[in-house]
């Protein structure tokens, strides 16, 4: 891919930028614990926790770790657990 | 050929230009400027969208947005308001849009002071912004002309503002052949731009770049500045066969060819050098002038070539990077490095202080005993001032 003059682009092209790689703990929903409120997706600054038949689960290529989600789960069901790089 | 106020010069060559939109807030001393380009909108002498702002910030942010979308855009500032456009102006260059702005210069607070030096154009160096200097208003009105063909040739894609001395160009009625409207469009094509914002094709400009990439865009700027040298060079002749009036490429010289001290400066204190060159050249002394017309990209070549052959170069600053020198003797002296004459720092006329002809004098004669003692006693110093009140 060339360079464009001024870095103008076609839109979106925000999601080549996987912020996943920004990421030093990784959030783990245990689906056992997990009671469906939604609080995690609610909270979520990326927008990247969804539902999935009354569960959540995360999209890892853009969530960057910053654990909001693990703090607002009510039900503590969500660990950040160091990344292995 | 004309009686008129520099200012108003200006205002003419931007409406030959046809821009589409204008944004700009009045300072002293560029209120002229813009207050008579909105009269001629206001009477409809000129078809455009004239913007009013609540500041110098606003006013580049609007043209660096209608630039985006295609249209040509002017605006003005000088000082305090030039100082505020900053961020803006970096925003203009990295977006590769073809602003053209006259910055007309004055000092810097505080002191709070309102009159020339070029302090207020020499800080915004580094914004990848391409520097051009008048030396009288013909200068300045023309260069409008010229700046927009520099600035929207797709080789070069860059942003270009023309320093105009603050009161001593802009408030000075001097004659001023302006260009026919006939002649402007024949030499000034509408602008196409390679990329603009339109409903139908949306774009993004200005998104977030990695490290991966960011300094690769940096460099893609200063290819560009390398390359607006040679067509600044190549607009001022196609000018000069179009209209007559030539004020020389990147630089301009004056009895300069068997000059032993060369005298470089840009802006309005060019003429007062000539003139003061005509009598010391009645009087048998060699000496010439390097007239600096454009400053970033900085014409390393040129003044090299020009300056080789002199015994010494008094460089004239009207600003200083304080703690250091001025900026023009750094620039020159890093062309000179190791060859080329003796070069001489001075920096004067701050905050409007007249620089007279026995200013020009008594210069010359330091750079002349630097000659007879082979070395430079004091690389930059301050001319002219009052040490009673220091
Ligand atoms: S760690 Fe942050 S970014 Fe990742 S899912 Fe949780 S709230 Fe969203
Ligand atoms: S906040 Fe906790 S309990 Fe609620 S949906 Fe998210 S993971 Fe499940």
């Amino acid at each position: 891919m060339k360079l464009s003059i001024g870095a103008v682009t076609e839109p979106g092209s925000t999601r080549i930028n996987k912020t996943g790689s920004w990421r030093t703990f990784k959030p783990i929903i245990d689906v056992e614990a997990c009671v469906g409120c939604g609080m995690c997706s609610m909270f979520c600054p990326e927008g990247v926790v969804y539902e999935v038949e009354d569960k959540y689960t995360i999209d890892y290529d853009y969530c960057k770790g910053c654990g909001v989600c693990a703090h607002e789960c009510p039900s503590g069901a969500i660990e950040m657990v160091i990344e292995e790089k | 050929m004309k009686i008129m106020e520099g200012s108003h010069a200006v205002a003419e060559a931007v409406k030959a230009c046809r821009p589409h939109v204008i944004s700009a807030y009045p300072i002293t001393p560029q209120t002229h400027i813009v207050e008579e380009i909105s009269r001629m909108v206001a009477d409809g002498e000129l078809a455009c969208e004239y913007i009013r702002v609540e500041s110098e910030h606003s006013a580049m942010s609007v043209c660096v947005g209608a630039s985006a979308t295609g249209a040509r855009t002017y605006t003005a500032t000088t000082s305090q308001g030039m100082a505020l456009m900053h961020e803006v102006l970096f925003n203009a260059a990295g977006l590769r849009l073809p602003i053209v702005m006259t910055a007309v210069n004055r000092a810097l607070s505080a002191p709070i002071n309102i009159w020339d030096d070029q302090q207020d154009a020499i800080s915004q160096r580094d914004t990848g912004w391409i520097q051009l200097h008048a030396e009288d208003s013909q200068e300045a009105s023309d260069m409008i002309i010229q700046a927009y063909r520099i600035a929207e040739d797709h080789d070069v894609l860059l942003p270009v503002m023309i320093g105009m001395d603050g009161f001593i160009l802009t408030h000075v009625y001097e004659p001023v052949e302006l260009c026919p409207q006939e002649k402007v469009d024949e030499f000034l094509p509408l602008y196409e731009p390679t990329q603009y914002l339109t409903p139908k094709n949306p774009l993004t400009f200005g998104p977030i770049v990695d490290p991966s990439m960011y300094m690769e865009f940096r460099y893609m700027i200063h290819e560009a500045m390398g390359r607006a040298k040679k067509k600044i060079m190549n607009v001022a002749s196609e000018f000069r066969d179009k209209f007559g009036r030539y004020y020389g490429g990147l630089i301009d010289t004056y009895e300069a060819e068997d000059a032993e001290v060369l005298i470089l400066a840009m802006g309005s204190v060019i003429g007062t050098i000539k003139d003061a060159i005509d009598e010391l050249r009645a009087d048998g002394k060699k000496v010439g002038l390097v007239k600096v017309r454009c400053y970033r990209p900085f014409p390393a070549e040129a003044i090299l070539e020009a300056a080789k052959d002199a015994k010494a170069i008094a460089v004239l600053d009207k600003n200083i990077s304080l703690g250091h020198e001025g900026a023009l003797y750094t620039d020159v002296k890093s062309v000179l490095y190791n060859k080329g004459p003796l070069a001489l720092g001075f920096i004067l006329g701050l905050g409007g202080r007249d620089i007279t002809k026995s200013t020009i004098e008594n210069i010359v004669a330091k750079a002349q005993k630097a000659i007879e003692s082979g070395r430079v006693e004091e690389e930059s110093e301050f001319v002219d001032l009052d040490q009673e009140v220091l």
